[in-house]
C-alpha cells in the first residue's frame, strides 16, 4: 500500500528539503521504490539537495497542466534505482498548482510508488497546504528554539483541519523530527531541550538529527546525507527515523546525552 | 413574519416585531480621545484583530463633547475596523443624522448568563393589540432554553498556535495545552488542563465572576471581565504553577492551587 508522507515545518530553513531527501534515499536503500516531490514551486531546491539538477526537463507543473506524462517528468536517480524525484518548477507561477490537478499526480503516484514524499514550501499558504493536502502521514520537521516550535503548532493545527483526512474526520498521523540538535548548547539552555519540545508540540517523536557539518557538506555535493556517509551520525539518525516510518520499532537515542551526563557532573564540581 | 400592505387594512393582523438580544462589547471612551486612541492602538497591536467583526457600542455618558468631537472619534474607530453598531449614554442631540442610533435600556451582559431570565434589551410592542405582547414575551424564553443546554463545552485537543475558541456562552474546558499564539475567549470561566501559553479571556461577556484555571501558567494574557493583565504584569512566583485566577474589584488575582 502506497504511502503518501508530507515534511512540512511552517518556518523555513529547518531542514524540510534536506529531510525529505534523507529519509526518501533512506527508505529507497530499503528496497522499496520512493518518490520525493518539490511542491517549492519558484524556489526549488530538491533538485540540488538530490543532484539531479542538471537533469530535469520537465517538472510537476507541467504533469498537472497536461504538459508532460509522469513518467516524462520523473527522474531516477543514479545512484539508487528505487528513488525518484518528481522536481517542482522554478519558472512558474505557484498559482497554476491546483487542488485537482495535484490530486491527480498522487494518485497516479500511488499506483507505482511504496513512498511518495512530499517537500512542502515553508508558510501556510497554498503552496503548503496543497503539499499536505492529500498526504496521509506527516512529518513535522521542527529546531529546537521557540520560533520553530511556534511555527511547528500552527501546521499542526493545519493538518488537523485542512487535510483531505481531517475533512473525512479521520486523524492524520503526525510525528515529530527534532532536526538541527546541539546537545551542548541544549545542555546549557541557548536551546529548547528534547522533552520541553515534545511537551509543548505533544506528537510522538521520529527522530533526533545532531546539528553536524555532514549534512551541509551533503548537501552541496547533491548527495543526501543518508547516502553519502553512511556512518556519520545524522545519516545513523535519518536511517533510524525512516525505520520507524515503515513501522519498526527502532529505539531512541538522543544525540549527546552520555557527554550532557558527564559535562553536568563537571558543572557541578567546577561549581 | 407576515407583511401585509392594505389601505383599507382589510387584514388586521399586527406587523409582527421581535425582540431579540445579542451580546455586544461596549468601549468606554476617555478625554481626551488622542490619549484614549494611544491606548486602544496599544490594546489592538497586542491582539490583532480582537475588534474585527464584532459588534461595538460606544459609552459616551458623561463625557462633555460636541456631536463634531463624537463624529470625529467615529472617524478614528472606523479606520481602526471598529464598527460601532450603536451609541449609549449620549443626549439624542449629540446624535447626528449619519451616526450609529442611540441605545437605551444596555443591561450588563451578566444578566443573560444562565439562570434567571430576564426579557429581552428591547421588546418593541405596537399598541393595537395585545397578541404580540405576549409573542414578545415567549420569544425570549426559548433563547434561554437552548442558551442553558449549552452552558459549557469540552475540547479534548490540544488548542494550537492560530486557533482560537471562542464561547461566550459559558465555560471552556481544554483536556490539553493552550500553545503560544492561541486564544480561548469564554463568556464564562476556563478550565485548561495543561499548559496555558497562549490568551486565555474569561467572562468576556461581562461575568466578574469569572475564574481562569491551569495546570501551568505560562500565559501571553490573561483577561477577565475585560481587565488584563500582561506577563510582565504577572507574579513571577506563579509562573509555570498551577494557579486560579480571579477578579478582586478591579484587580486581577492569582493563588496556587494545591
Amino acid at each position: 500500500m502506497a504511502k503518501v508522507i508530507v515534511v512540512t515545518s511552517g518556518k523555513g530553513g529547518v531542514g524540510k528539503t534536506t529531510s525529505t531527501a534523507a529519509l526518501g534515499a533512506a527508505l529507497a536503500q530499503r528496497g522499496e521504490k520512493t518518490v520525493v516531490v518539490d511542491f517549492d514551486v519558484g524556489l526549488r531546491n530538491l533538485d540540488l539537495v538530490m543532484g539531479a539538477e542538471r537533469r530535469v526537463v520537465y517538472d510537476l507543473i507541467n504533469v498537472v497542466q497536461g504538459d508532460a506524462k509522469l513518467s516524462q517528468a520523473l527522474i531516477r536517480d543514479k545512484r539508487l534505482e528505487t528513488l525518484h524525484l518528481l522536481p517542482a518548477s522554478q519558472t512558474r507561477d505557484k498559482d497554476n498548482l491546483t487542488a485537482e490537478g495535484v490530486e491527480k499526480v498522487i494518485d497516479d503516484l500511488r499506483k507505482s510508488f511504496d513512498w511518495i514524499i512530499c517537500d512542502s514550501p515553508a508558510g501556510i499558504e497554498r503552496g503548503a497546504t496543497l503539499a499536505m493536502r492529500h498526504a496521509d502521514v506527516a512529518v513535522v520537521v521542527t529546531n529546537p528554539e521557540v520560533s520553530s516550535v511556534r511555527d511547528s503548532d500552527r501546521i499542526i493545527g493545519l493538518l488537523d483541519a485542512k487535510t483531505k483526512k481531517a475533512e473525512n474526520g479521520e486523524r492524520m498521523e503526525k510525528h515529530l523530527l527534532l532536526t538541527r540538535y546541539d546537545p551542548m548548547r541544549a545542555e546549557r539552555g541557548d536551546m529548547l531541550k528534547v522533552d520541553d519540545v515534545l511537551e509543548i508540540l505533544s506528537i510522538p517523536l521520529l527522530g533526533i538529527i545532531p546539528e553536524s557539518t555532514d549534512v551541509l557538506r551533503a548537501s552541496n555535493l547533491g548527495t543526501p546525507v543518508t547516502l553519502s556517509d553512511v556512518s556519520c551520525a545524522p545519516a545513523l539518525a535519518y536511517r533510524d527515523a525512516a525505520r520507524r516510518l515503515a513501522g519498526e520499532q527502532v529505539a531512541m537515542t538522543v544525540p549527546g546525552e552520555r557527554r550532557g551526563f558527564i559535562n553536568k557532573l563537571f558543572g557541578r564540581r567546577a561549581a | 413574519m407576515t407583511k401585509t400592505i392594505s389601505k383599507q387594512l382589510t387584514d388586521t393582523r399586527p406587523i409582527r416585531l421581535k425582540g431579540r438580544s445579542f451580546l455586544a462589547l461596549v468601549l468606554s471612551p476617555e478625554l481626551p480621545f488622542s490619549n484614549w486612541l494611544e491606548r486602544l492602538d496599544d490594546l489592538a497591536a497586542r491582539s490583532t484583530g480582537f475588534f474585527l467583526g464584532r459588534p461595538i457600542v460606544l459609552d459616551v455618558e458623561g463625557l462633555e463633547i460636541t456631536q463634531a468631537d463624537l463624529k470625529e472619534l467615529l472617524g478614528e474607530l472606523g479606520e481602526r475596523g471598529v464598527r460601532v453598531m450603536g451609541i449609549e449614554g449620549a443626549r439624542g442631540s449629540l446624535i447626528g443624522p449619519n451616526m450609529p442610533p442611540l441605545m437605551k435600556g444596555g443591561r450588563p451582559a451578566g444578566d443573560i448568563e444562565p439562570e434567571p431570565a430576564p426579557g429581552p434589551a428591547a421588546a418593541a410592542t405596537p399598541a393595537t393589540s395585545s397578541a404580540p405582547e405576549q409573542a414578545a414575551k415567549a420569544e425570549p424564553r426559548v433563547e434561554v432554553h437552548s442558551q442553558r443546554a449549552v452552558s459549557s463545552i469540552v475540547i479534548t485537543e490540544p488548542v494550537r498556535s492560530g486557533q482560537s475558541i471562542i464561547f461566550p456562552e459559558g465555560d471552556v474546558t481544554i483536556l490539553g495545552s493552550v500553545a503560544s499564539g492561541a486564544e480561548v475567549v469564554a463568556g464564562g470561566s476556563i478550565h485548561v488542563y495543561g499548559a496555558l501559553r497562549g490568551r486565555a479571556l474569561a467572562g468576556s461577556v461581562g461575568n466578574a465572576s469569572a475564574r481562569i484555571f491551569c495546570r501551568k501558567l505560562e500565559a501571553e494574557l490573561l483577561a477577565i471581565d475585560g481587565l488584563y493583565k500582561m506577563p510582565d504584569d504577572m507574579d513571577p512566583k506563579h509562573r509555570g504553577q498551577a494557579v486560579t485566577v480571579w477578579l478582586e474589584g478591579d484587580a486581577i488575582k492569582a493563588e496556587r492551587l494545591a
